[in-house]
């Protein structure tokens, strides 16, 4: 039997795919999609310490942990679904700990440039119908969103823009990456040097080119005359940016000045700019808690109260100054994607973890508690990266408990030992 | 030895293996480094060989390849061989700099840890 399904790998929350409930095998989906729904090895049991227990067990002793940490850290979140993500603020509110989400290692920049500047963006299927000019800046979507350029942006088949050949595809980069070649046009940036040319973008836009010297950051001033003459004179144009703007030099200021350079061009035609965002659901690990208490990534509620400062209570900073004493680990994989000097304190404290699959935090995991995949064993809401939001589905049974169930049993159990 | 800047990122192997990390196709996917054809040969190496990556923040084996990249940039798949050697300072963004980190990269007769070997020394 086939039937349809929603691909909860990354951002582009694909809705289309097709899946072989006897086969256990999909279609139409990329590389990224098919091992999604394909069968891997899973977590076979909870675990105490290495020992296998029932889900109450392993959910008592998670609750035990929190209750008694001074200020536990509870991270992940990329990977589930916004009903999980909403009782996670309700637990991290009441065991005084830290939410932080897998943002603060991927996109957590765009979010402290638009909390400055705002987001000019649209939505994905406005893009595909409208866009005549894409450009991709830092991002490499034929490697992280497979079906992005198919389904939206490079080869899509739009009301407006009927196909390839009315679409003009730019690739800013500091490598020639699988879209690079692509592109109609490539742009090679050196590393570290984005803002400065998106300040000499501006400049010729705004019509102050004798100020823009002969090369900027490795690209030519004729090259990026033509470029910017390419922005201004499209109908729609959209810019897709990805983590080569957040993750080098300059960090948020690089998306800043890229928001700047959108706010100017719509003095002259209509651009958006749009952040590609890596798991199925990271836009609502940001989105649910902004709704909840306000603030979408590093929240401290040791007060009692939402404070949001990233310097310090972001994952990766918390970790490092040492300041929690036990973690919560959700649908993410903080001890293979956090560098060493943070993973050296995940395994100082006691960390629980919970995922569908066995991975490196599982190694250093106190309490393991094996859940539920969304997309596939359990339904529930996530927003796409244009934040759309997008119902995924359940189609097979499962004995393993979904995200939202463990969460609901460990909140009445911390609730029990708070009084 | 040779100087260059190292970025990490998402490649099509490590993303489909990124459920599996205990497993010899996820290794394969992300200890590696690319680097430029000049400093692939500037380093006297074959496909395959070891070379070890040294930065401020610390050093890591990984094998060597040779890709279409600008001399003197270089490329290590996300993960925890990245991980030993970026810059974990956020600049008050709660983000570590993944990329553009400098890096000296150097032949060695070193193994190649697994993640398992990579986590119990830190």
């Amino acid at each position: 039997m086939e039937v349809n399904v929603v691909c909860t790998f990354c951002g582009s929350v694909c809705d289309d795919g097709l899946f072989d409930v006897e086969k256990f095998r999909s279609k139409r989906l990329c590389k990224l999609g098919s091992s999604k729904f394909s069968k891997k090895e899973r977590i076979k049991s909870p675990m105490i310490d290495g020992k296998e227990v029932s889900y109450e067990e392993a959910i008592a002793k998670a609750a035990e942990i929190l209750v008694n940490a001074k200020r536990p850290l509870l991270y992940g979140w990329a990977s589930t679904v916004n009903e999980a993500i909403r009782l996670g603020i309700i637990l991290t509110e009441k065991v005084r700990g830290v939410y932080d989400q897998c943002a603060s290692v991927c996109h957590a920049p765009s979010i402290l440039a638009v909390i400055e500047e705002g987001l000019p963006a649209g939505t994905l299927g406005c893009i595909k119908n409208r866009a005549d000019v894409v450009v991709f800046w830092g991002c490499n979507p034929m490697e992280a969103h497979p079906r992005h350029g198919m389904r939206y942006s490079i080869s899509a088949k739009g009301l407006l823009v009927k196909d390839r050949k009315a679409r003009k595809v730019i690739v800013v980069d500091v490598r020639e990456t699988r879209t690079a070649r692509q592109a109609d046009m490539f742009v090679q940036v050196k590393p570290g040097y984005d803002y400065l040319v998106f300040s000499a973008l501006r400049a010729i836009i705004a019509g102050n080119a004798d100020v823009v010297p002969d090369e900027v950051g490795g690209v030519s001033k004729d090259k990026l005359i033509e470029l910017a003459e390419t922005m201004k004179n499209a109908k729609y144009g959209a810019v897709f940016y990805g983590l080569g703007l957040t993750q080098s030099r300059g960090r948020d200021r690089n998306v800043e000045n890229a928001i700047k350079l959108i706010q100017l061009l719509n003095r002259y035609t209509r651009w958006v700019i749009l952040p590609m965002r890596g798991h199925y659901n990271v836009t609502g690990a940001g989105e649910v808690p902004a709704w909840e208490c306000g603030y979408q990534y590093a929240i401290d509620f040791s007060r009692g109260y939402p404070r949001f400062y990233p310097n310090e209570f972001s994952a990766v900073e918390v970790l490092k100054r040492g300041d929690c004493d036990a973690a919560l680990i959700i649908a993410s994989d903080p001890v293979a994607h956090f560098p060493k000097e943070a993973v050296k304190k995940l395994k100082e404290i006691p960390v629980i973890q919970i995922d569908p699959f066995p991975n490196m935090t599982t190694l250093v995991a106190n309490v393991v508690i094996p859940s539920a995949i969304y997309g596939l064993e359990a339904e529930g809401t996530a927003y796409r990266m244009d934040v759309i939001p997008i119902r995924v589905k359940k189609v097979i049974d499962t004995e393993y408990w979904s995200d939202e169930k463990i969460l609901e049993e460990l909140i009445k159990k911390v609730d029990e030992l708070m009084g | 030895m040779v100087d260059v800047v190292l970025i990490t990122g998402r490649t099509l192997d490590q993303g489909a293996t990124v459920e599996e990390k205990l497993t010899e196709e996820y290794f394969k996917a992300v200890s590696y480094i690319e680097l430029s054809e000049e400093d692939f040969k500037a380093l006297g190496l074959q496909e395959g060989d070891r070379v070890k990556v040294k930065t401020d923040f610390g050093e890591v084996v990984v094998f060597a390849k040779k890709a279409n990249l600008p001399k003197g940039l270089a490329f290590i798949p996300m993960g925890p061989y990245a991980n030993q050697v970026v810059d974990p300072s956020t600049d008050g963004t709660g983000m570590p700099q993944f990329k553009g980190v400098k890096a000296v990269v150097e032949k060695t007769d070193e193994a190649v840890r697994s993640v398992k070997e990579l986590l119990e020394a830190i």
